[in-house]
């Protein structure tokens, strides 16, 4: 790559080149750590453009429904969000949940429950995926660098426009403020936006049922529309797997001192391999299962109290007979070092 | 044409909703609206006229419809909504909407009370009103709305009425319209009939509407 494409950029602005790049026209927004960045970086970047607006809202809710009225026009639009603001969210997310909405949304999840930090976590992986009201179905990238981070929003744009459910691009704290040096290469065709409702074509589009029978073949569509979605974007990545003993599974920011701790455990003569969910969901069900039939032991590896070992289990095969261990370091950093201890214990 | 209502007999929902229809085919503008509808009687709206609509959430229908309005600037957009959806769950939005000063249309059907879901206190249920939430009487003042929008932007077209008065309805159905489309919020009141929970049969609904709802308050432009 040539030094032009090289740049000294943040997590934030990361995001922001991504979503520009991806053909996102409208934010909404409001304020909050450590989310802020990319609202204030957008519009630093659009506010002299006549075809990309921003505006921040009273509040997450607002931001969240004017979305939703925004995509149903036919406009690729966004939030940013972060902890309290995710809870909130969840209002709009669910309506996106039931009515199908291309609803981006990019949360940087902060320590909790309530406003807990502002700082870091992997506790927001529940509310990303299943925070709505009933059983709405997602998209959910959890990138683990500033360059993957650059792919995967352009990819939650892309896929959320293609299949029609929300979509998050779920990162955290740490890496929306690292700076790093990136090369934003991504070369990938955008697809473009439809209004769902326009002067065009009429209209009558409901997201409550009269009968128990319509809601039931509403959401028996919409499980099978995500079950096909899930064969054509379900994403992981599994490092120095092969003739591994132990396998950690990690997601986010912390596969990357998990990658670091298998540097040195393999020096140390152990055999220990990552396997790192890319979309947490639909979740990389298949790919976690055949690895966990070569091994002798899961370990998973998160900032929180076991979201991420909710979901292996859940995502386990049943006729899998395998100990779960795991380091469990809730809304704070987790670093190679007490990895390569806990492996050892 | 409009489909069948699937409103209660004696409603004041279908009202508001076939003048608002003769005013948007009398000038054209059928394809151009798109009816947004907050949850709550006003739902019920989601396939009764030949026009774009789609339900949201309780107290969410202004936020989509600011959305939906800076995505389609062309559009008539308007927020259909109750007066708990307005003035309770739905105020704040409303009002930074109207602080905004948003091109949309916000229609207001104000009936004293959550009627979906069986009768209980509404911002706008008057001192005294026994409802399923305030059985020895509702003890607070109702909210105004209007009046309370009309602080907050000058430029905006603001009004109440009430559904026993066609001409008034047709009138400021017209004014809200035109404001939007000279680029200004809108929001129009209309005090309106609920048999079922004010628990009325026939001509005491009306009565009910003109000697509680009408003399508390005020109808016109403010």
């Amino acid at each position: 790559m040539s030094e032009k494409q090289r740049q000294f950029l943040t997590g934030a602005e990361v995001v922001v080149q991504a979503c520009l790049d991806a053909g996102a026209t409208q934010m909404y927004g409001y304020p909050i750590t450590p989310g802020t960045e990319v609202l204030t970086g957008w519009i630093n970047q659009v506010d002299k453009l006549e075809d990309k607006m921003y505006l921040q809202t009273e509040d997450e809710i607002a931001a969240g429904f004017a979305i939703c009225g925004a995509v149903m026009g036919g406009k690729k639009a966004f939030t940013a969000t972060a902890g309290p603001g995710t809870t909130l969210m969840q209002d709009a997310m669910s309506m996106a949940d039931g009515m199908r909405l291309p609803f981006v949304a990019i949360i940087i999840q902060r320590g909790g429950p309530s406003s807990g930090t502002v700082i870091y976590s992997q506790q927001e992986v529940n509310l990303a995926i299943h925070g709505g009201n009933g059983e709405g179905m997602r998209l959910v990238y959890s990138p683990s660098n500033l360059e993957e981070m650059y792919e995967l929003t352009r990819l939650t744009f892309n896929n959320a426009w293609k299949y029609r459910f929300p979509s998050v691009l779920l990162s955290d704290g740490f890496l929306m403020k690292t700076r790093q040096p990136v090369e934003l290469n991504f070369e990938i065709e955008n697809v473009e936006p439809t209004a769902l409702v326009s002067p065009e074509v009429q209209k009558n589009i409901r997201n409550i049922y009269s009968f128990e029978e319509e809601l039931r073949l509403e959401l028996e569509n919409q499980e099978k529309d995500f079950n096909k979605m899930a064969e054509e974007v379900t994403k992981s990545e599994s490092y120095k797997v092969e003739d591994c003993d132990e396998l950690i599974i990690a997601h986010g920011i912390v596969a990357g001192a998990v990658k670091e701790a298998i540097e040195e455990l393999e020096s140390q003569g152990k055999k220990v391999g990552l396997f790192r969910p890319i979309t947490l969901s639909p979740f990389p069900k298949d790919e976690l299962n055949k690895l966990a039939k070569q091994v002798k032991r899961l370990f998973v590896v998160e900032s929180s109290m076991g979201q991420l070992r909710d979901l292996v289990k859940q995502n386990l095969d049943s006729k899998i007979s395998i100990e779960i261990d795991g380091l469990y370091r809730p809304a704070v950093g987790i670093e190679s070092e007490e990895i390569i201890k806990a492996i050892n214990k | 044409m409009a489909k069948e209502a699937k409103f209660c007999p004696g409603c004041g929902h279908p009202i508001v909703l076939r003048f608002l229809h003769m005013i948007l085919r009398e000038k054209e503008l059928e394809s151009k609206a798109v009816l947004g509808l907050d949850i709550g009687c006003s739902l019920l709206a989601w396939d009764f006229l030949p026009v774009n609509t789609f339900q949201t959430h309780h107290g969410r229908v202004t936020s989509t419809m600011v959305g939906y309005k800076r995505a389609q600037p062309n559009s008539l957009s308007f927020a259909y909504t109750g007066d708990g959806g307005a003035y309770a769950i739905g105020m704040q939005s409303l009002m930074w909407a109207a602080i905004r000063n948003e091109p949309i249309t916000v229609i207001v059907v104000n009936n004293s009370n959550y009627a979906m879901t069986g009768g209980q206190q509404a911002p706008t249920s008057f001192k005294g009103q026994i409802t399923d939430t305030s059985p020895s009487g509702c003890g607070d003042e109702p909210v105004f709305g209007p009046e309370l929008v009309r602080q907050v932007n000058k430029k905006a077209f603001i009004a109440r009425t009430a559904v026993n008065d066609p001409k008034q309805v047709k009138e400021y159905l017209e004014k809200a319209i035109e404001a939007q489309q000279n680029g200004n919020f809108a929001m129009v009141e209309f005090l309106s009939y609920c048999p079922l929970n004010w628990k009325t049969v026939g001509i005491e609904t009306n009565n009910y509407l003109n000697d509680n709802l009408k003399m508390l308050f005020p109808v016109g432009e403010f």
